[in-house]
């Protein structure tokens, strides 16, 4: 396999793996937002927040992936 | 690059070009610089100081147009960072945070907002500052001076101590967390923006109507997000080293 293909399946490999952890992690703590809200729905606003930037925190993790695959397409060192 | 190549081949009708690693290369001296990035950076402090000479020009005792805009934003600044540092030490970090929270706040809605298109350059395109590597990390770097100026400031060369404390085993995590810091800091900032430029740009290949105006309007949402991010966690960081470890 040469590297142009060997880069652009660990590019698809990079993001797609990358998105498995953050995605549990994100259902997760959606999950548990709603519950909270359901059993205190005076406490929405503050769970929201809270929610919200928990969330940019997990899908960080995939944007992780996501720079390694630009690198691997479009600043590739090896080719 | 053959891909990248057949995208901006399409997309020549639309108003935002789809262009990584294609810069506007300056040579200063030995340097080269990437001047798409200084030039829409110099935009972007050009419109926060214009902003805030405006509402400051004639101040009223009680605050309409840009003056309550600026008040406003100023307000949601000191609670975004007293929530993070505390009350005894936040005033001498808002400006600080708040020049940070401004300034990617504005940056990457300014690429998202503006048809930087519409200027022709040499190479490359105008856009956010903060879709290029070089910007975030500066930002990131920033932070961890700022942490360590903190940490040093008020306790002295006893700031150190906090790498051995609880306990010395933990030595190599606490220094790889130095550079983890700034790494994770200016990667999640850069990947999330440039991951929305190319969303939308992706998008608009396919269908360029329409269509793409919901990712965009999320586009706008996570930058907002991301802006408010980086600035809860320099506050956070800052925190971590003023706070008291021994009581």
């Amino acid at each position: 396999m040469d590297i142009q293909a060997a880069s652009v399946i660990a590019a698809a490999l990079a993001i797609g793996l990358a998105a498995i952890g953050p995605g549990i992690g994100q259902g997760n703590a959606s999950g548990q937002a709603v519950a909270g809200i359901a059993r205190q729905p005076e406490a929405e606003g503050k769970i929201r927040g809270t929610l919200l930037l928990t969330l940019a925190f997990m899908e960080s993790l995939t944007i992780y992936g996501l720079v390694v695959a630009l690198v691997l397409l479009f600043a590739n060192p090896f080719v | 690059m053959e891909i990248l190549g057949a995208l901006t081949f399409l997309n020549t009708y639309t108003l935002a070009e789809l262009e990584v690693g294609e810069h506007f290369l300056w040579k200063i001296g030995n340097f080269t610089v990437h001047g798409q990035v200084f030039l829409n950076s110099w935009i972007v402090i050009g419109l926060l100081v214009i902003a805030s000479l405006a509402a400051t020009r004639n101040l009223q005792k009680i605050p309409s147009g840009i003056q309550n805009f600026m008040e406003f934003v100023l307000e949601f600044i000191r609670d975004l960072v007293r929530n993070q540092i505390g009350e005894k030490e936040y005033r001498d970090w808002v400006p600080f945070i708040g020049t940070l929270f401004l300034f990617i706040f504005v940056s990457n809605w300014s690429g998202a907002l503006v048809p930087w298109k519409l200027i022709e350059l040499p190479s490359g395109e105008l856009a956010a500052p903060t879709n290029d590597i070089n910007t975030t990390v500066a930002l990131a770097l920033l932070t961890s001076l700022a942490y360590f100026y903190a940490g040093l400031k008020k306790k002295g060369l006893s700031y150190f101590k906090h790498y051995i404390e609880p306990t010395p085993v933990l030595l190599p995590i606490a220094i790889l967390e130095d550079f983890t810091k700034p790494l994770s800091l200016s990667f999640r900032l850069f990947g999330n923006i440039l991951a929305d430029e190319l969303v939308v740009a992706v998008l608009v290949l396919l269908v360029p109507l329409f269509i793409p105006l919901p990712v965009m309007a999320l586009g706008l949402f996570t930058s907002a997000i991301q802006a408010l991010v980086f600035a809860t966690l320099a506050g956070a960081y800052i925190h971590e080293a003023l706070e008291d470890h021994h009581d």
